[in-house]
């Protein structure tokens, strides 16, 4: 059976069935992990047979946010994309960098390789839900621009989400445990070193609080 | 004119900190528009093929797909030249080359189409070693050659069998595309206390910003609109017009944020035609979104180096003579320079009286090339500067002491072409560096030994191009009494879009507060700018933005004497007011005399501009013409000779015998960059470009499997990024602050010149750590030094590309 035929009888595209069809036709079509789907609004998607969406109660920033969401989709995905929330970024796609950091129950984690129905009845904490409603920084925040943190910033609100989280778990931390509680965020223009001054500010601004 | 310094050399926060702090900063990804399509591409899966047959029709039948793009389309515009690249092709030179492109209502719809399209693709000869291809019957990555005979024709090189044969593990040198000889090479190798004759290579890299090159598109009243992440503003325009084959005047470009370039999207990207066109035949907004992996592919790469290289030194460590050749790896698509840039450069560093510098750049079916941060430069510097600490340890000299002996200084003549150069304190920079890190006891360091650890101390010599001549400046201050400084350069993340408006706010006496920084968006009203690339943005802009607030205040003081009597000269600008000399509080506000502008209108508003500024100012103008009081002038300063700008980096690093990882365990950087615009923004360029150095150093490169012609380092986790674990916890910078004498605030470029500093001074340190490196080759992998130290044979000679 060839991979057109294959999607053709079953076009319930599994992401197993797809990647299959990748190979066997050799066309890279180099995203397969990237895709994501939608079945409301701008993305309507009346071709996607089998991709029952189910409407979820989410906690988003403080707020609840009603939401179609197929069994498949990623966080960063609903994020982006259904909620509206384009500061949480995606470099990758795949846990490699970071970008797309988010607190889930204050834990920071890589929203485009979590799920979106399993974090139902978790609070989920975005970069646009630090400032206060009346744009209060947050004090990581305040910190990071004091210090003029980051460089082109594409990797700055997952770094930021992971500074808030580090700051809540050690807020006094040296140096070296800073660089390990960022481990997990990879910045391109390699401003590591102005990144770590900003989260010691962000340390110390956050003891004040 | 000397100008008060209030705000220039001081650290501030860039205006745009904030949204990019909160989320609010928009890069392409994250624009909207009713009714959006997703498009998605057929790429290549061989590295050289031919397109013998394409069906469509399955994939156009599809409920859901709008629009289908080839690049059979008549919407696709030819190339000027007819080897350059296109944003579709039907004659893939690289593995991951977009073939179709598909716009649908959602991106599974548009991935499943792409998998309904019947193609059938004839495999032709590919080649991803320059010299596999140089041999004699070897591939030929086009079917027209493997090598530029000029800009739009193609020549198939070969050598003799015996030029392979009688090199042996050197590089086989025959004939050249490039080739300059100053002195008598000869003469100054034979009269050479020691010589020096290595072989060497340096790896192609991937750009890889964190932001991929996405981009979305859509068309209002005959004007396209369009989202890139692009470097530059302006200077994007022209490109993008040219690629969907329409006028610049109808093109918006609105892109405030960029995700990372270092020279991968300094006028844009090849792929931003593939949303503008398809959104053209859809007649609907089309997002691109460009997965990590199609970033590799088409994302833009730094050619690789095999190189050979004989240097002559005297007793002293004065080098006589250079003989360098270079075969460039210049990947499918446009001739690069970076090697030619390598040739002068090594002839900047060292300035021997005798050189030769032969080099051919020849074409593989590897990602296309463009510059990376340091084109040419990098490589040259990672090549060369561990030789230089093998003569100096040869002859018994200090590392400081023998680049000091060679160094360029205001009176050399550099290069091919043997330049002037307007400054260079390359000699003080080594002593403020020797005095920052205590040269003395930092080097005491070296062969140390802590358990399985071995410490090793390197220095070493950067430099690169920072800065050019003539663009224009455009401002306007309005009767809300701020000043407007409209940029065309883009936002990087350098933060120069913002510095170099400060140099206006000076100028005027305006305060940061009242001065507004208008970026991002050609629909606005630019200036003719420079790309937002290769240094160059800080010493342009500096002038251009100098000029247009000379030409700002001279209209002040004019407005102040028609009003209120006397002559303009008798009339001062600062606080807030145009005023008599003397006399801060008497005069006008800086709100009225805007008024004043727009009620006399011609020059005052805007309404009549410089006869010599681009056309481009002239649009901008217009936009902003009877706003308020206008400055705008071309940077008409002059000035003799090219600009340089220099770093000195020291590296200490800890090497262990038994797992052979590098940990870098100091850094300091030492920057002759002229007068500083804003010292924390050169201290994240001095130490975020060595840090990107530490990645080509120890971690990154490409492996190609040889049989089939595809990457297998892809991602960012196989690509292997420097991540924060792998900087040195105390890192360190200083400037030696010495303004250049030919341009008004004093200030150079410093984008490029970090990185190689970081890169080299690293494998120098490895190399003093663990001893001459018995490949000389970066990046320094833990296989390779693990096998030096236990004495193993190396698992590939120093040529092998892409192992």
């Amino acid at each position: 059976m060839s991979d057109s035929e294959m999607l053709d009888k079953d076009s319930n595209v599994s992401r197993r069935n797809f990647i299959k069809g990748v190979i066997a036709g050799g066309a890279a079509t180099y995203s397969a992990g990237y895709l994501f789907r939608s079945g409301s609004g701008l993305m309507a998607q009346p071709n996607a047979p089998g991709a029952a969406e189910r409407l979820l109660t989410l906690r988003v920033n403080g707020q609840e946010r009603r939401v179609d969401v197929l069994k498949q989709e990623t966080l960063a995905t609903t994020l982006r994309y259904k909620l509206g929330l384009t500061g949480t970024k995606m470099g990758c796609d795949r846990a490699e960098c970071g970008s797309c950091t988010v607190l889930i129950d204050g834990s920071p984690q890589y929203s485009c390789s979590v799920l979106t129905h399993t974090t139902r009845g978790k609070e989920i904490t975005t970069i646009e839900g630090l400032a206060a409603a009346d744009g209060t920084l947050h004090p990581v925040q305040q910190a990071v621009v004091d210090g003029a943190g980051f460089q082109c910033a594409f990797c700055a609100p997952g770094f930021i989400m992971s500074m808030v989280a580090m700051v809540k778990e050690n807020p006094d931390p040296t140096r070296a445990e800073a660089a390990q509680a960022l481990s997990g965020n990879l910045c391109r223009c390699c401003d590591y070193n102005k990144i770590l001054d900003c989260a010691m500010r962000a340390a110390e601004y956050s003891r004040r609080v | 004119m000397a100008i008060e310094k209030k705000l220039f050399g001081q650290d501030y926060s860039t205006p745009d900190l904030v949204a990019k702090m909160t989320g609010k900063a928009r890069y392409a990804e994250d624009f909207r528009a009713e009714g959006m399509l997703f498009a998605k591409l057929l790429l290549s899966p061989m590295p050289h093929a031919r397109v013998r047959k394409l069906d469509l029709s399955a994939a156009l039948a599809m409920e859901g797909v709008k629009a289908i793009l080839t690049a059979d389309d008549d919407d696709l515009p030819a190339t000027e030249n007819p080897l350059d690249e296109r944003c579709l092709t039907n004659e893939p030179l690289y593995q991951g080359e977009p073939i179709v492109a598909v716009a649908a209502v959602d991106e599974p719809t548009a991935a499943l189409a792409i998998e309904k399209i019947k193609i059938d693709l004839e495999p032709l000869p590919f080649v991803i070693d320059p010299l596999e291809s140089l041999r004699p019957g070897g591939p030929n990555a086009r079917k027209e050659g493997n090598n530029y005979k000029d800009r739009t024709t193609l020549q198939e090189v070969k050598w003799p069998a015996e030029v392979f044969r009688e090199a042996g593990d050197h590089l086989p040198m025959g004939q050249a595309d490039t080739e300059w000889t100053l002195g008598d090479v000869e003469k100054g190798l034979s009269e050479a206390d020691y010589v020096i004759d290595e072989t060497l290579f340096h790896q192609s890299q991937t750009h890889h910003p964190l932001e991929s090159r996405s981009c979305m598109a859509y068309w209002q009243g005959g004007k396209l609109y369009i989202h890139p992440s692009t470097q530059s503003t302006q200077r994007t325009v022209p490109n993008v017009a040219r690629m969907v084959g329409i006028d610049p005047s109808q093109v918006v470009l609105i892109a405030e944020y960029c995700g990372g370039g270092f020279g991968s999207k300094i006028p844009g990207t090849i792929n931003m035609a593939i949303p503008a066109l398809l959104s053209k035949k859809a007649n609907l907004p089309v997002m691109h979104r460009v997965s990590r992996e199609e970033e590799n592919a088409f994302g833009r790469a730094r050619p690789g180096f095999q190189g050979r290289v004989k240097m002559g030194f005297r007793k002293d460590g004065r080098v006589t003579a250079i003989d360098l050749y270079i075969v460039q790896d210049n990947g499918p698509y446009g001739r690069q320079g970076d090697y030619e840039t390598a040739g002068n450069i090594a002839h900047l560093y060292y300035t021997p009286e005798n050189m030769r510098f032969r080099g051919i750049t020849v074409l593989t079916n590897t990602p296309p090339r463009t510059a990376q941060r340091a084109p040419g430069g990098v490589q040259i510097t990672a090549m060369l500067e561990p030789l230089i600490d093998k003569a100096a340890k040869e002859l018994n000299i200090d590392r400081i002491a023998i680049r000091k002996l060679n160094a360029p200084d205001v009176t050399t003549k550099y290069g091919s072409n043997q330049h002037n150069l307007t400054s260079a304190n390359v000699r003080e920079a080594f002593d403020k560096g020797a005095e920052l890190v205590n040269w003395e006891e930092y080097k005491k360091a070296s062969g140390q030994t802590n358990g399985t650890k071995i410490t090793g101390v390197g220095v070493a010599l950067s430099a690169y191009v920072a800065g050019s001549r003539g663009f224009d400046g455009l401002m306007v201050v309005k009767p809300d009494g701020k000043l407007y400084v409209h940029q065309g350069i883009g936002n990087l993340g350098t933060g120069s879009f913002a510095d170099t408006a400060r140099v206006a706010s000076d100028l005027l006496g305006i305060s940061w507060e009242d001065t507004v920084v208008v970026w991002g968006d050609t629909s606005k009203g630019v200036p003719y700018s420079s790309v937002q690339a290769g240094s160059q943005t800080i010493h342009a802009h500096t002038r251009a933005n100098h000029a247009a607030a000379t030409d700002l205040k001279r209209k002040l003081q004019e407005i102040a004497a028609k009003d209120l009597g006397g002559s303009p000269d008798g009339y001062d600008v600062g606080g807030g007011r145009v005023f008599r000399k003397g006399s801060p509080g008497s005069g006008m506000t800086l709100a009225k005399a805007a008024e004043r502008a727009i009620a006399l209108g011609g020059k005052f508003d805007g309404h009549e501009v410089p006869e010599d500024v681009n056309a481009v100012t002239k649009e901008g103008a217009a936009i902003l013409a009877g706003q308020g009081a206008m400055g705008v002038a071309k940077d008409n300063y002059g000035g003799e000779g090219d600009l340089w700008s220099f770093v000195v980096g020291f590296a200490k690093v800890e090497v262990d015998r038994e797992t052979g990882h590098i940990r870098i365990i100091d850094y300091a950087g030492v920057s002759d960059v002229g007068a500083v615009a804003n010292p924390r923004g050169l201290a994240a360029q001095v130490h975020g470009g060595a840090i990107q150095g530490f990645g080509l150093a120890m971690s990154q490169k490409w492996i190609y499997d040889p049989t089939w012609g595809v990457s297998a380092t892809h991602r960012l986790y196989t690509a292997k990024p420097p991540s924060i674990l792998d900087i040195p916890l105390s890192m360190h910078h200083a400037s030696v602050e010495i303004p250049d004498p030919q341009t008004p605030v004093g200030s150079k470029g410093i984008g490029e010149a970090p990185f190689g500093a970081g890169c080299a001074a690293v494998l120098c340190a490895v190399q003093d750590a663990i001893g001459e490196l018995d490949l000389k080759r970066s990046p320094m992998m833990t296989d390779l030094i693990l096998n030096q130290l236990e004495q193993i044979p190396q698992p590939y000679k120093v040529l092998a590309t892409h192992v």
